[in-house]
């Protein structure tokens, strides 16, 4: 009797828990950011319920295309054959920046090295520079580190500092930006990318156009500003416009309570005027 | 005597519960069918549709492709870029290597504790080493995983001066260590089920402890030694989380060993969420599970019918 009446009840706790919750998934840039959001969005929303989970950009998207959540975080745009692939699904992407970040270049304390151009990076990862000598520091061959193929912060460097170039094939990759900053941090020789909100123990390289442009260390003001080279929106895609909890849930993070939250976390909130714009009223 | 006579509803009762008893008992061999077939169902599009073999055909995959003008043909994995690439030859080279390095490390040390403490420890310190060893097994597989990403890497870094920090040593010294277990226990059992009257013959010749365990004991119980690494092998190559944490996951082909590595099992583990269901990707992925999923299977079986005849002929039930 016992026994039925708590598999009873551990049946209707999870249909309870099931019934209003918002799902978030995707990119492990913004993953600390969608959890903090979420934290004080259901301290404000009582009946709120939020699940954040992070796995890469991919895979958010590849959910929301399958339907299995109903915000996808991202740290970039969806390519044709994604947006392709939706609408075979019928899904119907909608895109909003919810705030800024840039690319930080990490290297290991040790390292003297304080600036790169973007097509000395763009050599290092794809294997055409494969020494510290040849950029100006001790005769050492590059350890790289970067993301997994799944994650947006991969694709984007890709995208954006390599010109769709294939990544060195000697590049490591590892889960997400915390582990590759771990890992920069323990290798004397290595170089890094990742989310500018992931770097402590490590320096920044500051990072320059091209040779006569001066050398910019990514910042709330480099990035707001648009000076840094390497800096993007980060997005949230639903699946078509948002209604009821979801757009209130969007216009919350928009709004300058969410922004704050997240500049107190070292991201980058949007610009004053680009956040009212993308509030749905 | 009167014969003893079933009454006919116990016999209908009994049939029943064997019957039942008998299906429990296929039910596993009928799962293991069914992952198989699931599993290989989604990689046939590889085999059978012009659109995903454009992009990724047995072909591909196993030879050196030229994937721009004017470069040498190369074998290379980057599924995910303007002109995917799928070669599996870095792939097998990973998981090969990192299991290799497992097994020189690993076999040694089972099968010495094994001999150790089915030949010469004393009764009590026996009893205790055994179940440490076994303690091994216990440790997730994600927990030495971490061990070896944050200690291991750096420790055999500082030692031997490696140019990468994850590379196969370190992913296969940590494989190492989940494999002893198995090794170990399968070999200790295999030398204690030695018949006593093989030990008790030998030392009636006059052989002295040394001379029984490595002249008498160990070959006879060899098959069940090599049966044990077998079994240790092939969860070396199917293990996942600790290649996927400590080695580096990058898909190079090199010789060496002090290079990083990217196995089949990582490459499952850390691509399979974001595939797009039925993309060519995915169907690679799974071929890939397929693979895996074959090769255990028979390495493990192999390993299991050596085992069992050993016992038969150890038992006296077979020459």
């Amino acid at each position: 009797m016992k026994k039925a009446l708590v598999a009873i009840l551990f049946m209707a706790s999870a249909g309870i828990a099931t019934a209003a919750n918002i799902t978030v998934k995707g990119s492990d840039t913004l993953v600390r950011l969608g959890q903090r959001w979420a934290e004080a969005y259901m301290k404000a929303h009582p009946d709120a319920v939020i699940q954040v989970s992070g796995g890469g950009t991919g895979t958010g998207i590849a959910a929301l295309i399958n339907g299995t959540t109903d915000i996808c975080e991202a740290s970039r745009d969806m390519k044709a054959k994604e947006y392709a692939d939706a609408k075979a699904k019928g899904v119907n992407p909608y895109r909003v920046a919810v705030a800024l970040d840039g690319i930080a270049i990490f290297s290991n304390e040790a390292n003297p090295l304080k600036e790169l151009t973007l097509e000395q990076l763009k050599g290092i990862y794809t294997g055409l520079i494969t020494d510290w000598k040849e950029i100006g520091g001790e005769p050492h061959s590059i350890i790289l580190y970067g993301r997994e193929n799944n994650s947006g912060t991969y694709a984007y460097f890709k995208e954006h500092v390599l010109a769709e170039e294939d990544y060195a094939e000697n590049t490591q990759t590892l889960p997400g930006t915390a582990a590759v900053v771990n890992a920069v941090a323990k290798d004397k020789y290595s170089i890094g990318y990742g989310g500018i909100a992931w770097g402590t123990g490590v320096k920044y390289i500051a990072v320059k156009k091209d040779a006569q442009s001066p050398a910019v260390l990514p910042s709330m003001e480099t990035i707001t500003g648009g000076t840094y080279p390497i800096s993007r929106e980060l997005y949230w895609f639903f699946n078509g416009e948002p209604t009821g909890q979801l757009r209130a849930l969007m216009n919350w993070v928009l709004a300058p309570e969410g922004q704050k939250v997240a500049e107190s976390v070292d991201y980058i909130p949007l610009p004053k005027d680009v956040a009212e714009k993308n509030i749905l009223k | 005597m009167q014969p003893y006579v079933f009454k006919p509803k116990s016999r209908i009762r009994d049939f029943i519960i064997e019957k039942f008893i008998a299906v429990n008992a296929f039910t596993a061999l009928i799962v293991i069918l069914l992952i198989f077939i699931f599993i290989f169902k989604e990689s046939i599009p590889i085999f059978t549709s012009p659109d995903v073999q454009s992009e990724a055909s047995l072909d591909k995959m196993i030879f050196k492709q030229q994937y721009y003008e004017g470069r040498d043909p190369k074998w290379s994995w980057q599924p995910n870029s303007d002109v995917p690439k799928y070669s599996l030859l870095p792939l097998f080279l990973g998981t090969l290597k990192a299991a290799i390095v497992a097994m020189l490390f690993s076999v040694p040390l089972a099968v010495g504790a094994a001999i150790y403490t089915s030949e010469f420890a004393p009764r009590r310190l026996r009893e205790i080493i055994k179940p440490v060893i076994e303690l091994l097994a216990g440790i997730p597989s994600v927990v030495l995983g971490f061990f070896a990403l944050i200690v291991l890497a750096s420790i055999l870094q500082t030692a031997f001066g490696f140019t990468y920090r994850l590379n196969s040593i370190n992913a296969g010294i940590a494989l190492g260590l989940a494999v002893i277990p198995i090794i170990f226990t399968i070999s200790e059992d295999a030398m204690t089920s030695v018949p006593q009257s093989l030990r008790e013959a030998a030392m009636a010749l006059g052989a002295n402890p040394w001379q029984i365990s490595f002249t008498m004991v160990l070959p006879a119980a060899l098959p069940g030694i090599a049966a044990g690494i077998v079994l240790g092998f092939g969860r070396a190559i199917g293990e996942t989380m600790i290649v996927l944490m400590a080695s580096g996951n990058a898909a190079i082909i090199s010789g060496g060993f002090t290079e990083s590595i990217r196995t089949l099992s990582a490459t499952i583990a850390a691509e399979l969420a974001e595939v797009v269901f039925g993309s060519a990707h995915y169907n690679v992925l799974f071929f890939l599970g397929t693979l895996l999923f074959v090769f255990t299977f028979f390495v493990n079986l192999g390993g299991e019918l050596v085992l069992s005849r050993l016992k038969d002929r150890l038992q006296g039930r077979q020459k």
